[in-house]
């Protein structure tokens, strides 16, 4: 097992907020596993994905450590791919699709425009977006919110990162767009050996996917080891509540059904 | 006596010189005290049909009867008057509410518009819709911003079935709460429904959701009603491509310790 990052004692609260965000996380990421960070709002979640990320606004109080295997933080863009909720505010709304997936290719890989351009065309082939040379000139408002997704996972792959993160990326898509996105961001790891870190609310989406869970509650890690594991033997009642709330076309109806 | 019989309508938007059709030739029925699961993928039209029902829309053809009564012809007084007997619950409740309401205002008004109790009896009324919902009679004095999602959603309940209406169209109404939530929230519409005789009109991408709640479910792709049917029929015996591929992206919850759905596709 080869440690990418080892999060250590973190501790992260905002400017202006008495009780942490997150209080006192110590969590291992493993390079090229699937990650999935679960809880509900409020739990931590996002803030430890932002704090990976390097995202984290100016003005927090942060204690603790992440220490990365390579010495160094990773770069956002070039090391890392960050894919959020909404598409629409992640992408320019007056760059075209092909500008923006360029972009980072150009900068992180050192590409001439023309060069990115046919890299940027190549990446939104890879994330099966139909018609891609006609996308490329295409407008952010342009696509429908499924095809918007799978843009901003070009964009986030574009530099060639070793680790993605997916923040609640499916979660502001209907559920027949979001099995194609976890599908694709499950392919497109696969394929690159990426380090993937999945965050959502959804422990059943996780469950299908993830190599490794993390169970986050009001700002704690509440419970972490291999899906299954959790899945089946979960130690902790909160996981154990999060389980049973999970409704699939199994769980029995609410409602008294005639005839039956 | 069916409360509420859609017959054929229909609704086209212009889109880039397209004409594009959001609602096409849809005919559907709700019977009092029936939930309908209504359930499509983003831009289906299921919303765009919520909204000609809640006449916040107009629709291009077709005709909606309500208790009885030519819906789509009413106007002015009389649509104000008649809009007591059919409310919305939406899924974004902030934007729903004025921000600067506080709960008891936003309780108070639909029973001064539709005057259904006396000013004199408005707080004890509101204290009773409080404690329908769950909510101690002590939040009426709380800013809307104030309390959580899923006591919104509470006030938001409160606030339809303020006007003892025979239906209620709720839009994606549980979509946006947390899981533990969600549960005690349905649990508590279906509480509702029995207790009253209110029909609902379930709008949802979320199959699992209206499962759980729906007595029929009618599957919307592309602006047409592709099935309708009893719920355990739909979801156990589908027979459209767009039922299948919703029933199909639920996610299931995979508690053995072996290789996930996703890993085969």
């Amino acid at each position: 097992m080869n440690r990418l990052c080892e999060i250590r004692d973190l501790s992260v609260t905002y400017r202006g907020q008495a009780v942490p965000a997150l209080d006192r996380i110590e969590l291992d990421i493993v390079t090229g596993e699937r990650l999935a960070i679960i809880g509900e709002s409020g739990s931590g979640k996002s803030t430890l994905a932002r704090g990976i990320a390097g995202l984290l606004p100016p003005g927090i109080r942060l204690s603790g450590e992440m220490r990365w295997s390579s010495g160094q933080a990773p770069a956002p863009g070039r090391d890392l791919g960050f894919v959020f909720q909404d598409p629409s505010a992640s992408l320019n709304p007056v760059l075209t699709i092909g500008e923006q997936v360029a972009e980072g290719a150009r900068r992180h890989l050192g590409l001439s425009w023309k060069e990115a351009h046919a890299h940027a065309l190549r990446m939104l082939e890879r994330v099966h977006i139909p018609q891609p040379g006609k996308v490329m000139n295409a407008f952010p408002h342009q696509l429908s919110g499924g095809q918007r997704q799978r843009v901003a996972i070009a964009a986030a792959l574009a530099a060639k990162p070793g680790i993605l993160i997916a923040d609640e990326a499916t979660s502001a898509l209907d559920m027949v767009v979001q099995a194609q996105i976890v599908s694709l961001l499950d392919e497109l790891v696969r394929e690159a050996g990426m380090t993937l870190i999945f965050i959502t609310h959804d422990i059943a989406l996780a469950s299908g996917f993830a190599d490794r869970v993390a169970i986050f509650k009001d700002g704690r890690l509440v419970e972490t080891g291999p899906t299954g594991a959790v899945l089946a033997s979960p130690r902790e009642a909160y996981t154990k509540t999060l389980i049973a709330s999970h409704r699939d076309l199994t769980t029995p109806p609410l409602i008294r059904e005639a005839g039956l | 006596m069916t409360l509420l019989a859609i017959k054929n309508l229909s609704k086209r938007f212009s889109s880039g010189g397209r004409r594009v059709a959001a609602v096409d030739d849809v005919s559907l029925t709700l019977e009092p005290g029936e939930t309908l699961g209504l359930v499509g993928a983003s831009g289906s039209g299921k919303s765009t049909l919520a909204r000609i029902l809640m006449r916040l829309l107009p629709a291009d053809a077709g005709s909606i009867r309500f208790e009885d009564e030519d819906w789509l012809a009413l106007s002015g007084a009389d649509l104000r008057r008649r809009r007591a007997r059919m409310q919305m619950v939406f899924q974004d409740v902030l934007g729903a509410f004025n921000p600067r309401a506080t709960v008891a205002s936003v309780l108070d008004d639909p029973l001064r518009i539709h005057a259904i109790v006396p000013k004199a009896e408005r707080p004890k009324e509101i204290a009773a819709l409080l404690d329908r919902v769950g909510l101690p009679a002590s939040y009426a004095d709380r800013s809307i911003r104030e309390v959580s999602g899923g006591q919104r959603q509470r006030i938001a309940i409160a606030r339809a079935i303020a006007t003892k209406p025979s239906l209620i169209v709720l839009d994606e109404a549980v979509s946006a709460l947390d899981v533990s939530i969600r549960g005690k929230i349905l649990e508590l519409l279906v509480e509702l429904q029995e207790e009253r005789g209110i029909s609902y009109l379930f709008v949802s991408h979320d199959l699992a959701v209206l499962r759980a709640v729906s007595h029929r479910i009618a599957v919307m792709d592309a602006g047409r009603l592709t099935e309708t049917g009893p719920m355990r029929q739909v979801i156990e015996n589908p027979q459209s491509p767009a039922a299948m591929a919703l029933i199909h992206a639920v996610p299931r919850l995979v508690t053995e310790p072996t290789e996930g759905p996703y890993r085969d596709v």
